[in-house]
C-alpha cells in the first residue's frame, strides 16, 4: 500500500479556480495539494482554448487562457501547492472523525482536513469513437490512452487520428509493435510538424503505414480485435488487420467520479451555500463551473470570488475557536511575509 | 429571420427560427434541439457541434474555415457534407436552412 499523504485541503481540479483557491487558503496558512487528471494545469483554459483571449478578467483587458494560467501560478507560488497531475480522484470519504480520505486512479491516498472540488465541467477523459460494437474491445484491444508501453509490445497497432497524441503514439510505437498503421481521413495534420516529417520518413521508409480513411466496423472475437474495417476516402472499404487500436479524438468533458461521493448533486452540479461554498457535506467544498446556487454564473471571476469565501469556512474548521482578523494584502505585514513580499 | 431545420439520425425534423448573427449551434442549443452538444460553446475547440448540411444546402452554408477544418479531425464519421454548427453564421440567406444531426457527438 502506497503511502497516505497528509495535508490540510485536498483540491480537486487544477483549472482557475482551483488554482486560485490554493492563494486564498495559503494566505490563511492552509496547506494544499491540487489533483488533476490532466498532465498540466489550466483546465478548460489550457485544454481548451489556451491561444483564445479573455476578455472579463477584472484589471486583465485581455489575457489569453494560457497567459491566465500562468500568472495564476505565479502567484500561488509563494504557497508551495503540490500538484498531482494525471491522477483522477476516484474516491472522497469522510474518515469517522473530522478529516477525509481521498484516492485517485493513480493509488494516491490523502488524508486531508478539507476537500475543494473545483471539477469543472467534470474531468477531462479521451472521447469514444461511436463505433458499432467497439464497448466489448476496450481495454483487451481498443485502448484510449497508452499506461504501459509493453502491452502493446509486439502487436499489430492501428493508431486512429491526426492530432499530436496519435502522431506522439505512432513515433513512440512504432519500434516495439510488430506492424503499425496511422489512419487519418485526411493527409494533413493538426500536431508538430517536426512529428509529421518523422512519421512520413518511417512510412516511406516502410516501417509502417499510413493510411486515409475512417473506421466505420470493428472484427473479432471474445473482445479481441483482429481487424477494423475502413472507409477509404474514396468511399472503397477495406480491413487494416490489427489486434489493438488507439483512437485519439482529443477530449471531452464528463462529470465522472464526482457523482459518487455522496454528494447531493442538481442535473450534474453541485448545490452549495453562497456563504462558504460548501457542499451537503461539511468540511467538502464546491467552487467554480462545478458548483450550482440561484444566480450561479459560469465565469472565472465568479469563481475567484468563491474561492475567497470558501476559505474563511476552512480557517474556521482548521482552527475551532480562533477569530479571524480581516486583512489586506496591500497594508498587512504578517500576510506580506506569506507572500515572501517584506 | 431565417428557419432552420434540424434532422434527427431517427428522421424526427425540428423546425426554429434563427436570428441572423447567431451561429446555427446558438440556434440549436437555444432551442433545445437535442445532439448539439457543443462542450466549448462555439469556441470551435470541441468538435461536438458537427452536423451534415443536405445536400442543396451545402454551397450556400459555405466553405469550413481552416480551424473548422483542423477540429473536425476530432469528429467521428466526417462527410463531404461535415461541418462544425458553431462556425456557420445565420442569415437571411440561409432562411430554409436544413442539416442532420449525426447520431452521436461522441
Ligand atoms: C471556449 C471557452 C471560452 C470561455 N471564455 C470565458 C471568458 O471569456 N470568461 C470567463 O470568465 N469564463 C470563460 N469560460 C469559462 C471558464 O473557462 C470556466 O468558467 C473556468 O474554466 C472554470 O474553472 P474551474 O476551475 O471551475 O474548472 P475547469 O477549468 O473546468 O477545470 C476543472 C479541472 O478539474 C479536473 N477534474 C475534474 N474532475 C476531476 C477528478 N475527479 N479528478 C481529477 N481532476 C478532475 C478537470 O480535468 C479540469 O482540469 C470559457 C470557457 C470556454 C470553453
Ligand atoms: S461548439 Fe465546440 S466546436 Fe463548435
Amino acid at each position: 500500500m502506497s503511502d497516505v499523504i497528509t495535508t490540510d485541503a485536498v483540491i480537486i481540479g487544477a483549472g482557475p479556480c482551483g488554482l486560485f483557491a490554493v492563494f486564498e487558503l495559503g494566505l490563511l496558512d492552509i496547506r494544499c495539494h491540487v489533483v488533476d487528471i490532466l498532465d498540466r494545469p489550466g483546465g478548460q483554459c489550457a485544454e481548451l482554448y489556451p491561444e483564445k483571449p479573455i476578455y472579463d478578467i477584472p484589471a486583465l483587458p485581455v489575457v489569453t487562457g494560457a497567459e491566465l494560467t500562468s500568472r495564476l501560478l505565479e502567484q500561488i507560488k509563494p504557497f508551495h501547492p503540490e500538484f498531482h497531475y494525471n491522477h483522477m480522484v476516484t474516491a472522497v470519504k469522510k474518515l469517522g472523525d473530522a478529516d477525509f480520505e481521498v484516492e485517485t486512479d493513480g493509488g494516491l491516498k490523502f488524508r486531508s482536513k478539507v476537500v475543494v472540488i473545483a471539477a469543472g465541467g467534470g474531468s477531462f477523459q479521451p472521447k469514444k469513437p461511436p463505433i458499432p460494437g467497439i464497448e466489448a474491445y476496450e481495454n483487451g484491444s481498443v485502448f484510449y490512452s497508452v499506461k504501459k508501453m509493453d502491452a502493446l509490445r509486439g502487436k499489430d497497432v492501428l493508431i486512429v487520428g491526426g492530432g499530436d497524441s496519435a502522431l506522439d503514439w505512432t513515433i513512440n510505437l512504432q519500434p516495439i509493435a510488430r506492424s503499425l498503421t496511422l489512419l487519418h481521413r485526411r493527409d494533413d495534420f493538426r500536431a508538430a510538424p517536426d512529428s509529421v516529417k518523422k512519421m512520413r520518413e518511417l512510412a516511406e521508409a516502410g516501417k509502417m503505414s499510413f493510411k486515409l480513411g475512417q473506421v466505420t466496423g470493428l472484427k473479432g472475437d471474445n473482445g479481441v480485435l483482429s481487424a477494423a474495417t475502413v472507409k477509404g476516402n474514396d468511399g472503397a472499404s477495406f480491413d487494416v488487420a490489427c489486434n489493438a487500436m488507439l483512437p485519439f479524438f482529443g477530449l471531452t468533458m464528463k462529470l465522472g467520479p464526482v457523482a459518487e461521493w455522496g454528494l447531493n448533486l442538481h442535473e450534474n452540479l453541485i448545490p452549495v451555500d453562497t456563504e462558504k461554498f460548501e457542499t451537503s457535506v461539511e468540511g467538502i467544498f464546491a467552487i467554480g463551473d462545478i458548483n450550482t446556487y440561484p444566480g450561479k454564473l459560469k465565469l472565472i471571476l465568479s469563481g475567484f470570488h468563491e474561492a475567497a469565501l470558501m476559505a474563511q469556512k476552512v480557517f474556521k474548521l482548521k482552527n475551532p475557536g480562533e477569530r479571524l482578523m480581516f486583512q489586506y494584502t496591500t497594508s498587512s505585514s504578517n500576510l506580506q511575509k506569506k507572500l515572501g513580499v517584506s | 429571420m431565417a428557419k432552420i431545420t434540424f434532422i434527427q439520425h431517427n428522421g424526427t425534423e425540428q423546425t426554429v427560427d434563427g436570428l441572423p448573427g447567431m451561429s446555427v449551434m446558438e440556434t440549436a442549443v437555444k432551442n433545445q434541439v437535442p445532439g448539439i452538444d457543443a462542450d466549448c460553446g462555439g469556441a470551435c475547440a470541441c468538435a461536438t457541434c458537427h452536423v451534415y448540411i443536405e445536400p442543396d444546402w451545402v454551397e450556400k452554408a459555405g466553405a469550413r474555415n481552416p480551424m473548422e477544418e483542423d477540429m473536425l479531425d476530432f469528429a467521428f464519421d466526417v462527410r463531404d457534407n461535415s461541418r462544425l454548427s458553431c462556425q456557420i453564421k445565420v442569415s437571411d440567406a440561409l432562411d430554409g436552412l436544413r442539416v442532420k444531426v449525426p447520431e452521436k457527438q461522441f
